[in-house]
């Protein structure tokens, strides 16, 4: 048996069209797109499929007295209706969350957001399971509602979760990290010391499509099918095993198209459920599929960490600490999905890209009556708000020393030679060269001219920002010895199968959301094995289908799948090589591998090509001695590190100082991600997360009225970039391999969400320097912005 | 009530409620799913499809609206086994990711090359400022329209373009 071969990282060659391997290459999913011809949940058609549609709470927090269904269950076209109280008799009125807390599938006692689930009802059609909901008579008792974060430990302020037994507050944990002692002793001594209140404002991921199901029980074999939109398909179906108690082998859970996910589609939403109890019920196929307004106001939400950042210095710009302490508004349900030991997910990066000497952060999070998430919208467990935290409080300190924030973050960025660094709050980053990341980000800014601009055009009383951010991601969760899913480890599966033929079929425990994986991962097997991607089916999605795996989300799916399968390869390669040896007669060790074939070394017109391998190793002749037939493998990949991704990205604006409207026009984007597999869909990633950036720092919010009432409850409540607000993105890279991944990969499909609010931000308050504004929160509206410029900016909540 | 409505050039006649909206009518009654609902609001424009060759957001008009009219949708682009230009440049600039939005940006496109068959930058954005793309950024179909713009009077130069 030989041991998995140590390889050294294959350098990025652009070589355009149909690489075999790494490269630019057109999406294999494509076609089926741009026909129209996609496969969504909302497209799926059964025979005698019915209809669900919930009944949501108006208001924020109330008692429920009564729930008159008897009107609605009377529509001719109503199959079922269902109440709380009703799944409270089955034992499925409350479900478990991905925090280990509880929440309702249909409220029992109380409502506790707006828009949560009250009734359901399953019709023959959308439009009649609608108007039967107008037909449920509920009666409330309104109740005070907790919509302020900061007053939700008051001692008057009324009790959320009455549900928990015991409960008294609205306290939902508390997190420490770093070393409070240590940090403190480094803040005494420190010449410089800023401080800065930072809000990072409630958002929402808004996927173009919303999420929902279908669920078709089949009564005759016991078999469960939900096709959903879930961005972790085997998660959902062990905790559908755990918490209904099927049995796992009869439930098949289906992703297929997804139409964008961004984190709103990891959690398991009442309606899910719902769905599949409709389907139980009726022995019917039953679709739910929310509408926008459902979607933004009950489905899983970004942010809400109210901050206060400190940061010591040195009077020459040495950063020597940062404390911080947040308040987070988890909503009703701690409904957070990240890994158990990290209720505040991955904020311990809050350290950002430089060399401390202390770090402590301490947090506390709180019930309101607002809807559950708190960890989505491609924040890699909540780094968005550490990174945006730390580059806007860099910045703050720039401000205070009177140095350029280049200049500062110069002085201060982490050097090559210091990899893997272990950081004041336990974190190892594996690689990275900063320095050089930030010098590409401004040769193609030109920097030192923008500030010349910038310069003539205040001394025309124009405003023109230059901001800067330089971040560290860390992404793909993890090794099992920290990180799991309610006891679910975060190691992936990935099985490889050559057919006779030499073409390929490779299932992963991933499911792609837009990011390419049929062309990405099909990618990494023909690099490893020589095989054109074209021969090299990806299957994914569906849990009959693949090895269990937790998912896309948290940028994991390249570095943990993506070495899966390069590490399924090359196990396949290993035995290719035993039945080679035998094919051409030699040793093992006189073998030389070149991409796609065996050669005899010192003889290369003697060799074999996988595909003559693979017929081999199904064929009817010997093969050597121990070896089974066939050309199959499975691994299941334990990261031992999370990735490091980092950046540096530099925004360029103009603030109108008649109406404060801000105008984004440049933005440069330097990405190191390590071994780049296709550089057009790394390109297209950063550019989505990018446009994510603007938007949540100029316009993208969820407010709430103080009754609670959402106020971000549609498209034209939610503001969204369009091709108009932001400008043609310019992208460079640097690569720096992860030493301990098998490929050198590092995710990529949230580093731009995570790395740009803060340059963004970071630009309007360079640009409102003359008005001595040295923080305004988002999101950056005229208005705020105008405020700002008046000396008084507020904050957003 | 009953309504008759050409779709990709094939004449359906359907019993319908009044109220049925045309994206449902074309993707529960035809079955034609490739064009897309995602707001209800008519700001996303995943529901974009031509109504008597004009783009209309389909979750905010009738189908009874079309009663007698023309509508081409997402799956009337392909003619004869042929890809349309603005289907193939998309593919070929990274147009599109998840593919929720693209039908709906492929109509709108289409139908400004066909009025305007060299619009600027600008002229790209403001066509498509009606519709939201949550995945591309938009600087990939920007780019997708130039190709198709390029290669339709043929003085595309280059195979996709960017990283």
């Amino acid at each position: 048996m030989t041991t998995l071969e140590q390889r050294p990282v294959t350098e990025f060659v652009d070589n355009d069209q149909h690489p075999v391997g790494y490269g630019r290459m057109l999406r294999k999913e494509d076609p089926r797109f741009i026909r129209g011809k996609g496969r969504y949940v909302d497209d799926l058609q059964l025979s005698g499929m019915l209809h669900l549609a919930i009944l949501r709470a108006p208001m924020a927090h109330a008692k429920i007295v009564s729930v008159d269904i008897s009107a609605a269950q009377a529509h001719p076209k109503v199959k079922l209706v269902v109440t709380g109280a009703m799944l409270a008799e089955k034992g499925l009125a409350w479900m478990p969350t991905l925090s280990n807390d509880v929440q309702a599938v249909l409220a029992t006692d109380k409502v506790r957001f707006q828009g949560q689930e009250v009734a359901f009802v399953v019709a023959e059609d959308r439009y009649s399971a609608r108007d039967a909901l107008e037909l449920i008579d509920v009666e409330y008792e309104i109740l005070e509602p907790v919509v302020d974060a900061r007053r939700a430990l008051d001692r008057d302020a009324p009790v959320i979760r009455t549900d928990l037994e015991g409960k008294t507050n609205n306290h939902c944990f508390d997190w420490e990290t770093g070393d409070a002692a240590a940090t403190d002793a480094v803040f005494d001594n420190a010449e410089v010391v800023v401080s800065q209140d930072i809000v990072y404002p409630r958002v929402h991921p808004a996927p173009m499509e919303t999420c929902g199901a279908v669920a078709d029980y089949d009564g005759i074999d016991g078999k469960l099918t939900l096709w959903c939109t879930s961005q972790a398909p085997h998660a959902h179906r062990t905790l559908y095993a755990l918490v209904a108690g099927l049995p796992e082998h009869k439930i098949r859970v289906v992703a297929p198209d997804i139409g964008g996910g961004f984190g709103n589609k990891v959690p398991i939403y009442p309606g899910y459920v719902c769905a599949i109890v409709g389907s139980l019920l009726t022995g019917k196929p039953v679709k739910w599929m929310e509408d926008r307004s459902e979607n933004l106001t009950s489905t899983g939400f970004a942010r809400d960490y109210i901050m206060r950042g400190d940061i010591a210095a040195s009077r020459d710009g040495k950063i020597l600490a940062i404390r911080s302490r947040v308040l987070a508004d988890h909503g009703a349900f701690n409904g957070t999905a990240a890994p158990v030991k990290y209720p505040a997910g991955f904020f311990g990066v809050f350290t950002g890209s430089y060399d401390l000497q202390a770090a402590y952060c301490h947090m506390t999070a709180v019930y309101t009556n607002k809807a559950p998430g708190g960890v989505a919208y491609a924040c890699s467990f909540r780094i968005t708000e550490a990174v945006y935290f730390v580059e806007r409080l860099v910045d703050c300190l720039a401000d205070e020393l009177q140095l350029d924030p280049v200049e500062l973050r110069q002085r201060n960025l982490l050097k090559p030679e210091q990899f893997p660094y272990a950081t004041k709050t336990g974190w190892v980053y594996d690689s990275g060269d900063y320095p050089a990341t930030l010098r590409e980000a401004l040769r193609i800014a030109g920097y030192d001219e923008l500030r010349r601009e910038q310069a003539e055009r205040r001394a025309r009383g124009e405003l023109m920002g230059i901001g800067v951010s330089t971040f560290t991601e860390a992404v793909g969760a993890g090794p099992r010895k920290d990180m799991d899913i309610l006891g679910l480890g975060m190691a992936d599966g990935c099985e490889l199968r050559v057919h006779p033929t030499g073409k390929a079929v490779v299932r992963l425990s991933v499911q792609t959301q837009g990011q390419g994986h049929e062309t990405t991962f099909a990618q990494i097997v023909a690099e490893e094995l020589g095989i054109p991607p074209a021969d090299i089916e990806v299957v994914h999605g569906d849990t009959d289908q693949t090895p269990f795996g937790l998912g896309t989300y948290g940028s994991r799916s390249t570095p943990v799948s993506g070495a899966a399968a390069a590490l399924v390869s090359r196990k396949i390669r290993d035995k290719a090589r035993i039945i080679a040896s035998g094919m051409l007669e030699v040793s093992v060790a006189d073998l030389e591998w070149d991409k796609g074939k065996f050669s005899v070394a010192g003889d290369p017109g003697k060799a074999v090509t996988i595909q003559e391998i693979a017929m081999r190793a199904h064929g009817a002749g010997d093969l050597p001695e121990g070896i089974e037939g066939g050309l199959d493998a499975e691994v299941c990949y334990n990261p031992s590190n999370l990735t490091y991704p980092n950046g540096a990205y530099i925004c360029v604006v103009d603030v109108d100082p008649g109406t404060g409207t801000v105008k984004v026009r440049r933005f440069v984007a330097v990405d190191d991600c390590g071994t780049r597999i296709n550089p057009m869909i790394i390109e297209g990633q950063v550019h989505g997360g990018l446009v994510d950036g603007v938007g949540m720092a100029l316009m993208e919010m969820i407010a709430f009225d103080e009754n609670g009432t959402c106020l971000g409850g549609s498209l034209m409540d939610y503001l969204i970039p369009t091709a108009l607000e932001v400008p043609d993105w310019e992208t460079g890279f640097t690569t720096t391999p992860s030493p301990h991944h098998p490929i050198g990969a590092k995710g990529i499909g949230e580093s731009a969400t995570v790395g740009s609010p803060p340059a963004v931000v970071n630009a309007v308050v360079d640009a409102l320097k003359p008005f001595g504004v040295r923080h305004v929160d988002m999101p950056l509206t005229p208005s705020r912005v105008w405020d700002a410029m008046q000396g008084h900016p507020t904050p957003p909540i | 009530m009953q309504v008759t409505v050409t779709v990709n050039g094939e004449q359906y006649t359907r019993d319908i409620e009044g109220r049925l909206l045309l994206v449902h009518f074309l993707r529960d009654h035809l079955g034609l799913t490739g064009t897309h609902w995602g707001c209800d609001t008519s700001n996303c424009g995943t529901c974009v499809v031509w109504l008597d060759g004009e783009p209309v957001k389909s979750c905010t008009v009738l189908a009874a609206m079309a009663d007698g009219h023309e509508v081409r949708t997402v799956e009337g682009l392909e003619q004869g086994g042929e890809l349309d230009p603005i289907q193939r440049g998309f593919m070929e600039c990274h147009g599109l990711q998840c593919g929720f939005c693209t039908p709906g940006m492929l109509m709108t496109t289409r139908a400004l090359l066909d009025r305007n068959p060299h619009p600027s930058e600008g002229e790209i954005r403001e066509a498509i400022s009606g519709q939201i793309c949550r995945c591309t950024g938009y600087s990939t179909i920007v780019r997708s329209v130039q190709w198709a713009a390029a290669e339709q009077d043929g003085t595309r130069t280059s195979v996709g373009t960017g990283a």
